[in-house]
């Protein structure tokens, strides 16, 4: 093994040993709020940390720099995972994180638009980010600038007709500094995709969308760390990352279960969901 | 209106590059200068107007001036979310102009009809809405909405080629205009009712009538203060507008007339809750609706 190899491993034990911790916050929030969605956040964590911690040209305290790299949050609903990276990333103050979701609080379910603390957009309501990203995207090129919009999508967002305009424009304004990444958990609020509105072929859709598309594993890090550094993907296109993730991922009851989407747990499985994430 | 509106943004966009006017494939006939001074900042997103109003958040939060454009219906209640939330929530600077006011697409049928969209707007926090009552407050808009801050809907009506006023008004956004100074009876407008109203001044002179006629084209936020003095000076106080009278104009002055104990008699000119079945040119449905010149002068006369 050389040093190069070596070196690449303990960082990856590293970024798996703060996926554990952010679990462990993000669980912790859920249940002393009995908030939903802890499955929908948990399918997201290893992009997240990978985005936040080696690719996004961002810094805390310079949270509105007109050059600094966009994350846009699209699935709402996924934002405890949002809330504990910015946490951890400096964006957020531990104390603020713990007060997600109670009374008076900034930080509600589903996020608002808030740059002090790293927020791009106001989101919930599905279907809405892609486009707000080409806006930037453009702005982006009109204005000569370096800065890359990242948009993190939903599988069940694409149900939306929305996401398919937006899709649309942005190839046929060939956004290149745009990235979109598709949480694939196969599951939406009530059950499978399969049954429910069917995606698939989805990479093929995208491809015929004129979008250069890559699928990768969503909780390998080395994979996700590879298809991030290649921005864009294709020199005039968007880029769509389809990540193949495992909705309610790190806790063995909670994952592939659709419950999860809004079911919060209680004290019996806090502590093992806990004792797994240890 | 939205000729000499366009004419004039073209002008303010030549100097200033934040600028961006997107419309969704309608309007054929009002861009060619805005395109010939930067073809980068004018786009034509497609029929898709979800996208546009997005689309328009992110270039607004990108530090752009946006306009968007594009008929009301498709504009106001297709991408109605999109304003709610992207915009309005965000309280952004995107500008929704939006045509055919009433009933201007007559003949196009429902579909193209806007009679609720004050209804709409008006329930939005952080918007204000100017319905712009001839193309001399067209015109003079379109320099305000550049440096006006914050989301802006602009409601276009009727054009008509001539400018009901004789000479240069202050026009400024959240400001009514007194056209004409009268007495006793108080006529508010807005929009393309501003120049039929002033039509029927002329037939209301025949029966000694000489009514106050007011623009106010701003219909959020209200003028309270020129409300307030109509309150105290007026017996009766009528609004007239091409939108349903639930929710628009009247509803509007209706609600400051109450809070201010007005004791005269008030009346809502405008569409009676009801959508228009029928096909005409706008003068043959306003008629049909008694909001031509020779309708309105009647209602005030039997009030």
């Amino acid at each position: 093994m050389n040093n190069y190899m070596a070196e690449t491993i303990t960082e990856i034990e590293r970024l798996a040993g703060l996926a554990r911790e952010i679990r462990r916050d993000i669980l912790e929030m859920i249940y002393r709020t009995k908030s939903p969605h802890i499955g929908s956040s948990f399918s997201m964590v290893e992009l997240l940390i990978v985005l936040y911690f080696k690719i996004l040209s961002i810094e805390p305290g310079k949270s509105t720099h007109p050059n600094r790299d966009r994350f846009l949050l699209s699935k709402g609903h996924g934002c405890p995972a949002l809330y504990a990276v910015l946490a951890k990333r400096g964006f957020l103050s531990k104390e603020e994180l713990n007060k997600f979701a109670v009374d008076g609080s900034i930080l509600g379910q589903h996020p608002n638009r808030n740059l002090k603390q790293g927020i791009e957009i106001t989101a919930g309501s599905l279907g809405h980010g892609l486009s707000q990203a080409n806006g930037m995207a453009l702005a982006a090129k009109y204005d000569q600038a370096k800065y890359r919009i990242f948009v993190f999508l939903g599988d069940g967002e694409l149900n939306e007709g929305s996401v398919w305009e937006a899709a649309l424009f942005a190839s046929h304004h060939q956004l290149d500094n745009l990235v979109a990444i598709i949480d694939r958990n196969r599951l939406q609020a009530l059950g499978k995709e399969s049954e429910i509105l069917n995606l698939e072929p989805l990479a093929e859709k995208w491809r015929s969308f004129n979008w250069a598309v890559k699928e990768i594993d969503g909780h390998n890090f080395a994979e996700i760390m590879a298809a991030f550094s290649k921005i864009p993907l294709e020199k005039g296109k968007p880029t769509c990352i389809i990540a193949q993730t495992i909705k309610g991922k790190g806790v063995s009851f909670m994952e592939n279960n659709p419950l999860w989407h809004d079911k919060y747990p209680d004290e019996a499985e806090y502590q093992k969901a806990k004792q797994e994430l240890s | 209106m939205r000729k000499i509106f366009f004419q004039k943004l073209a002008e303010l966009a030549k100097q200033d590059k934040k600028i961006f006017l997107l419309v969704a494939d309608l309007g054929v006939k009002f861009f060619d200068n805005f395109k010939k001074i930067d073809s980068k900042r004018f786009l034509n997103v497609g029929v898709a107007e979800t996208n546009m109003v997005g689309t328009a958040a992110g270039l607004a939060m990108s530090g752009k001036n946006v306009y968007c454009y594009s008929i009301i219906p498709f504009l106001v209640m297709r991408a109605f979310e999109q304003i709610r939330l992207d915009i309005c929530f965000n309280n952004l600077n995107v500008k929704l102009l939006g045509s055919g006011g009433g009933l201007v697409y007559g003949a196009e049928g429902v579909t193209h009809h806007a009679i609720e969209d004050i209804a709409i707007m008006r329930s939005l926090p952080n918007m204000t809405i100017v319905c712009p009552g001839d193309i001399k407050e067209a015109e003079l808009l379109a320099k305000e909405s550049v440096n006006y801050s914050g989301p802006l809907y602009i409601r276009f009506g009727r054009d008509f080629d001539a400018s009901v006023y004789q000479k240069e008004i202050d026009f400024k956004i959240g400001k009514g205009i007194v056209v004409k100074e009268g007495k006793d009876i108080c006529l508010i407008t807005m929009g393309a009712m501003l120049s039929i109203t002033k039509q029927a001044l002329d037939l209301l002179k025949q029966d000694n009538l000489e009514p106050t006629l007011i623009s106010l084209h701003t219909i959020k936020p209200l003028d309270i203060n020129l409300l307030r003095e109509c309150a105290k000076k007026y017996k009766a106080i009528f609004t007239i507008e091409d939108h349903n009278i639930i929710g628009g104009l009247g509803s509007a002055v209706a609600e400051v007339l109450a809070e201010n104990n007005y004791q005269g008699k008030f009346k809502r000119l405008g569409i009676n809750d009801e959508y228009c079945p029928i096909a005409g040119k706008p003068e043959f449905l306003l008629k049909h609706y008694g909001l031509d010149a020779i309708g309105i002068a009647q209602t005030i006369k039997n009030s």
